[in-house]
């Protein structure tokens, strides 16, 4: 799925790195708790999430994510799209729940298995 | 590379949105030395558990890294309150942090099982209200 469909699907806002949204994922999570995304490793992964500060962007970066989806109408700071952006990371934010959010990309095709380590 | 590279960052304890920043300046630092892309991931989670560790618990610390021609090296001190029972510790869903903590995305009791599950081997030292050393290896 190209980044430009989830915006699309979700209706959402971009807020950084517009010149990305071409690229294809295959892999999403959603999670409030940063260190459970941490326990997975995926490619090309999207983090939905409703947590707003600086360490989602860390944890993103770390993972090698591409795309963070801030859901129910969370809205990220400047020092954090800044941060985003040195990573060529897309930010953009949706007025969706989680629930709601995951679940349309996953019926949308969006249903890339983690990988354990 | 004939001498390892050593990298060393003071941790800062009493900010938790700078937390990360020496994982980060360590991921570029790998990427520069042409580490391949999947063992960057490990070193760099390993370390930024261990980062958001010190910062939770510990009140900030060091943390070195040496990079030589068969491993990376990660050597993360604190002189926070020690961990008591490591075995408890190393559990997943273990955690003694605060729900301010939760409510930040971190304190979920996964991040030293995740600092072991990214890295070839860990090592906690610790000695409770002296501080606590973790040493990771990961093998290239």
């Amino acid at each position: 799925m190209k980044i430009s469909e989830i915006r699309d699907l979700l209706d959402a806002e971009v807020l950084c790195c517009e010149d990305s949204l071409d690229q294809e994922v295959f892999t999403a999570c959603g999670s409030d708790m940063m260190s459970d995304v941490l326990k997975y490793v995926k490619d090309q992964a999207v983090l939905l999430t409703g947590l707003c500060n600086p360490q989602v962007i860390r944890t993103a970066e770390m993972m090698d994510m591409v795309c963070i989806v801030f859901v129910r109408d969370k809205m990220p700071s400047d020092i954090m799209v800044s941060m985003a952006e040195d990573d060529d990371i897309v930010v953009m934010t949706t007025d969706k729940r989680m629930y709601e959010a995951c679940g349309t990309l996953y019926a949308n095709g969006l249903i890339g298995k983690a990988i354990h380590v | 590379m004939s001498e390892p590279l050593i990298f060393h960052f003071d941790v800062d304890g009493e900010n938790f949105a700078s937390a990360g920043q020496a994982s980060t300046q360590v991921k570029k630092n790998l990427r520069q030395l042409g580490v391949p892309a999947a063992t960057i991931r490990r070193v760099s989670i390993a370390m930024y558990e261990g980062e958001i560790n010190m910062v939770i618990h510990a009140n900030g610390g060091t943390a070195d890294v040496i990079v030589s021609e068969d491993y990376i090296e990660i050597i993360l001190a604190d002189k926070g309150p020690g961990i008591p029972n490591i075995e408890q510790a190393m559990q997943e869903g273990f955690s003694t942090a605060t729900d301010q903590i939760r409510s930040l995305g971190f304190g979920a009791g996964m991040g030293l099982p995740n600092m072991k599950r990214y890295t070839d081997t860990m090592e906690i030292d610790t000695m409770v209200g002296v501080g606590t050393t973790i040493t990771m290896y990961v093998y290239l």
